[in-house]
Protein backbone atom coordinates (compact mmCIF):
# COMPACT_ATOMS: atom_id res chain seq x y z
CA UNK A 1 0.00 0.00 0.00
CA UNK A 2 3.03 2.37 0.05
CA UNK A 3 3.12 5.25 -1.88
CA UNK A 4 7.13 6.48 -1.19
CA UNK A 5 9.93 4.47 -1.91
CA UNK A 6 8.79 1.15 -2.51
CA UNK A 7 12.19 -0.04 -3.39
CA UNK A 8 12.79 -0.47 0.43
CA UNK A 9 10.97 -3.81 0.80
CA UNK A 10 7.69 -4.49 1.99
CA UNK A 11 8.39 -3.35 6.08
CA UNK A 12 9.31 0.27 5.06
CA UNK A 13 7.33 2.53 6.54
CA UNK A 14 5.53 -0.39 8.57
CA UNK A 15 6.23 0.37 12.91
CA UNK A 16 8.13 -3.15 13.87
CA UNK A 17 9.27 -4.97 17.29
CA UNK A 18 12.59 -6.14 17.05
CA UNK A 19 13.77 -8.78 19.10
CA UNK A 20 16.78 -10.08 20.74
CA UNK A 21 18.04 -13.12 21.86
CA UNK A 22 18.94 -11.33 24.75
CA UNK A 23 17.00 -8.60 27.22
CA UNK A 24 16.38 -6.25 24.22
CA UNK A 25 13.37 -5.27 22.32
CA UNK A 26 13.28 -2.74 20.05
CA UNK A 27 10.09 -0.91 18.19
CA UNK A 28 10.46 1.87 15.96
CA UNK A 29 9.69 2.78 12.09
CA UNK A 30 11.47 0.45 9.57
CA UNK A 31 13.36 2.21 7.13
CA UNK A 32 15.06 -1.16 5.91
CA UNK A 33 15.95 -4.55 6.13
CA UNK A 34 19.22 -5.11 4.78
CA UNK A 35 22.43 -7.59 5.26
CA UNK A 36 23.91 -6.05 8.26
CA UNK A 37 21.01 -5.48 10.02
CA UNK A 38 17.70 -3.52 10.72
CA UNK A 39 17.03 0.51 10.27
CA UNK A 40 14.68 1.69 11.98
CA UNK A 41 13.16 5.23 12.74
CA UNK A 42 11.68 7.04 15.61
CA UNK A 43 12.77 4.35 17.70
CA UNK A 44 13.07 3.27 21.12
CA UNK A 45 14.58 0.40 23.27
CA UNK A 46 13.56 -0.89 26.44
CA UNK A 47 15.88 -3.61 28.09
CA UNK A 48 14.27 -6.17 30.31
CA UNK A 49 17.25 -6.36 32.56
CA UNK A 50 16.43 -3.30 34.09
CA UNK A 51 13.60 -4.59 35.55
CA UNK A 52 10.66 -2.16 34.59
CA UNK A 53 9.05 -4.42 32.91
CA UNK A 54 9.68 -7.61 30.83
CA UNK A 55 10.05 -7.28 27.37
CA UNK A 56 6.26 -8.57 26.97
CA UNK A 57 4.71 -6.38 28.98
CA UNK A 58 6.83 -3.77 27.36
CA UNK A 59 5.59 -4.68 23.86
CA UNK A 60 1.72 -4.69 24.56
CA UNK A 61 2.16 -1.17 25.82
CA UNK A 62 3.74 0.00 22.63
CA UNK A 63 1.26 -2.02 20.59
CA UNK A 64 -1.79 0.32 22.48
CA UNK A 65 -0.19 3.22 21.59
CA UNK A 66 3.36 3.30 20.30
CA UNK A 67 6.72 4.90 21.62
CA UNK A 68 8.45 7.80 22.01
CA UNK A 69 10.73 8.39 19.57
CA UNK A 70 13.91 8.16 21.43
CA UNK A 71 16.21 7.49 18.61
CA UNK A 72 16.06 9.30 15.42
CA UNK A 73 17.87 6.49 13.62
CA UNK A 74 18.52 3.16 14.94
CA UNK A 75 20.26 -0.41 13.24
CA UNK A 76 19.77 -3.46 15.30
CA UNK A 77 22.64 -5.91 14.19
CA UNK A 78 21.66 -8.68 11.84
CA UNK A 79 23.44 -11.08 14.52
CA UNK A 80 21.12 -9.92 17.25
CA UNK A 81 17.92 -9.75 15.60
CA UNK A 82 16.01 -13.00 16.61
CA UNK A 83 12.50 -12.21 15.06
CA UNK A 84 10.93 -8.80 13.61
CA UNK A 85 7.16 -8.29 14.02
CA UNK A 86 4.20 -5.31 12.72
CA UNK A 87 3.55 -3.44 15.88
CA UNK A 88 0.29 -3.77 14.88
CA UNK A 89 -0.34 -7.54 14.77
CA UNK A 90 0.67 -7.57 18.24
CA UNK A 91 -2.20 -7.97 20.61
CA UNK A 92 -3.02 -5.22 23.21
CA UNK A 93 -5.06 -6.67 25.92
CA UNK B 1 10.52 20.55 6.08
CA UNK B 2 6.71 20.58 5.19
CA UNK B 3 6.02 19.36 1.86
CA UNK B 4 5.01 21.56 -1.38
CA UNK B 5 0.99 22.83 -0.80
CA UNK B 6 0.44 21.71 -4.21
CA UNK B 7 1.12 17.50 -3.26
CA UNK B 8 -0.96 18.06 -0.23
CA UNK B 9 -3.95 20.27 -1.43
CA UNK B 10 -5.45 16.36 -2.83
CA UNK B 11 -4.91 14.95 0.70
CA UNK B 12 -6.28 17.63 2.66
CA UNK B 13 -9.85 17.55 0.34
CA UNK B 14 -9.72 14.20 0.62
CA UNK B 15 -10.80 15.10 4.08
CA UNK B 16 -12.63 18.29 3.50
CA UNK B 17 -14.70 16.74 0.45
CA UNK B 18 -16.26 15.14 3.16
CA UNK B 19 -17.27 17.93 5.20
CA UNK B 20 -14.51 17.21 7.94
CA UNK B 21 -13.42 20.76 9.67
CA UNK B 22 -9.31 21.54 8.54
CA UNK B 23 -7.64 23.21 11.86
CA UNK B 24 -5.53 25.31 10.54
CA UNK B 25 -3.94 27.33 13.41
CA UNK B 26 -3.85 26.69 17.09
CA UNK B 27 -6.74 28.82 17.77
CA UNK B 28 -8.87 26.88 15.97
CA UNK B 29 -7.90 23.50 17.41
CA UNK B 30 -8.58 25.85 21.12
CA UNK B 31 -12.02 26.35 19.61
CA UNK B 32 -12.55 23.27 17.86
CA UNK B 33 -12.14 21.78 21.22
CA UNK B 34 -13.66 24.04 23.44
CA UNK B 35 -17.15 22.87 22.42
CA UNK B 36 -16.72 19.55 24.85
CA UNK B 37 -20.48 18.51 24.60
CA UNK B 38 -20.91 15.47 22.27
CA UNK B 39 -18.77 13.54 20.38
CA UNK B 40 -16.23 14.63 18.28
CA UNK B 41 -13.71 12.82 15.67
CA UNK B 42 -9.81 14.44 15.38
CA UNK B 43 -7.53 13.33 12.44
CA UNK B 44 -4.08 13.68 12.38
CA UNK B 45 -3.61 13.89 8.72
CA UNK B 46 -0.24 12.56 7.16
CA UNK B 47 1.26 12.74 3.89
CA UNK B 48 2.85 9.16 4.43
CA UNK B 49 1.77 6.99 1.35
CA UNK B 50 2.15 3.92 3.77
CA UNK B 51 -0.64 4.73 6.16
CA UNK B 52 -2.52 7.71 4.94
CA UNK B 53 -2.91 6.23 1.56
CA UNK B 54 -5.31 4.16 4.14
CA UNK B 55 -7.01 6.18 6.82
CA UNK B 56 -8.17 8.77 4.59
CA UNK B 57 -10.74 6.07 2.36
CA UNK B 58 -11.38 4.55 5.87
CA UNK B 59 -12.21 7.48 7.66
CA UNK B 60 -14.90 8.29 4.29
CA UNK B 61 -16.18 4.68 4.71
CA UNK B 62 -16.29 5.00 8.45
CA UNK B 63 -18.82 8.32 7.82
CA UNK B 64 -21.06 7.08 5.47
CA UNK B 65 -22.07 4.76 8.81
CA UNK B 66 -24.93 5.19 10.36
CA UNK B 67 -23.85 5.93 13.42
CA UNK B 68 -21.24 8.79 13.48
CA UNK B 69 -18.75 11.79 15.82
CA UNK B 70 -21.31 14.79 15.80
CA UNK B 71 -17.86 17.06 14.83
CA UNK B 72 -15.06 15.69 12.90
CA UNK B 73 -11.81 17.75 12.28
CA UNK B 74 -8.46 17.62 11.12
CA UNK B 75 -4.91 18.65 11.27
CA UNK B 76 -2.33 18.29 8.91
CA UNK B 77 1.07 16.76 10.64
CA UNK B 78 4.21 18.10 8.70
CA UNK B 79 2.23 21.06 7.44
CA UNK B 80 0.09 22.74 9.56
CA UNK B 81 2.47 22.64 12.40
CA UNK B 82 1.54 25.01 15.34
CA UNK B 83 -2.04 23.43 15.20
CA UNK B 84 -0.40 19.83 15.17
CA UNK B 85 1.19 20.91 18.02
CA UNK B 86 -1.85 22.22 19.79
CA UNK B 87 -4.21 18.94 18.71
CA UNK B 88 -1.44 16.82 20.39
CA UNK B 89 -1.57 18.37 23.43
CA UNK B 90 -5.07 17.15 24.13
CA UNK B 91 -3.51 13.50 23.94
CA UNK B 92 -0.61 14.26 25.29
CA UNK B 93 0.32 11.44 27.13
CA UNK B 94 -0.14 9.43 23.72
CA UNK B 95 3.34 8.72 21.65
CA UNK B 96 3.02 11.28 18.73
CA UNK B 97 2.42 9.70 15.54
CA UNK B 98 0.60 10.60 12.12
CA UNK B 99 -1.65 9.56 10.79
CA UNK B 100 -4.03 8.84 13.99
CA UNK B 101 -7.47 9.12 14.76
CA UNK B 102 -8.88 10.43 18.27
CA UNK B 103 -12.14 10.59 19.12
CA UNK B 104 -13.63 12.42 21.87
CA UNK B 105 -16.96 12.49 24.12
CA UNK B 106 -17.53 15.30 25.61
CA UNK B 107 -14.27 16.61 26.24
CA UNK B 108 -12.63 13.62 27.31
CA UNK B 109 -10.77 11.22 25.27
CA UNK B 110 -12.09 7.85 24.54
CA UNK B 111 -10.82 5.81 21.61
CA UNK B 112 -7.57 6.66 19.98
CA UNK B 113 -5.89 5.17 16.81
CA UNK B 114 -2.05 5.19 16.47
CA UNK B 115 -0.60 5.29 13.30
CA UNK B 116 0.71 1.30 14.01
CA UNK B 117 -2.68 0.45 13.99
CA UNK B 118 -3.47 1.69 10.51
CA UNK B 119 -0.23 0.71 8.97
CA UNK B 120 -0.87 -1.91 6.16
CA UNK B 121 -4.36 -2.41 6.72
CA UNK B 122 -6.81 -1.88 3.89
CA UNK B 123 -9.25 1.28 4.65
CA UNK B 124 -12.08 -1.24 5.16
CA UNK B 125 -10.48 -2.79 7.89
CA UNK B 126 -9.75 0.55 9.54
CA UNK B 127 -13.20 1.57 8.79
CA UNK B 128 -14.37 -1.42 10.37
CA UNK B 129 -12.44 -0.77 13.66
CA UNK B 130 -13.58 2.67 13.13
CA UNK B 131 -17.20 1.89 12.97
CA UNK B 132 -17.00 -0.05 16.23
CA UNK B 133 -15.81 2.60 17.79
CA UNK B 134 -18.56 4.97 16.79
CA UNK B 135 -20.90 2.07 18.10
CA UNK B 136 -19.45 2.30 21.38
CA UNK B 137 -19.27 5.99 21.85
CA UNK B 138 -21.31 7.76 19.94
CA UNK B 139 -24.53 5.80 19.65
CA UNK B 140 -27.55 7.71 21.21
CA UNK B 141 -29.19 5.13 24.08
CA UNK B 142 -32.37 4.81 23.41
CA UNK B 143 -35.25 5.98 25.85
CA UNK B 144 -37.76 3.42 26.57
Amino acid sequence: MGTFHQDKGELHGVTVVVDTDGPEVFVGRCHEVRPDGVLLLDADVHNAAAGTASKQEWVRRAAAYGVWAKHKSLLVPSERVASIQRLGDVATE
Amino acid sequence: MPYSPMLVKPMREELTSLGVEELLTAADVERWMGQREGTAMLIVNSVCGCAAGGARPAVRLALEGAVRPDRVATVFAGQDLEATARARGFFADIPPSSPSIALFKDGELVYFVPRHRIEGKMPQEIAGDLGQAFERWCATAAIG
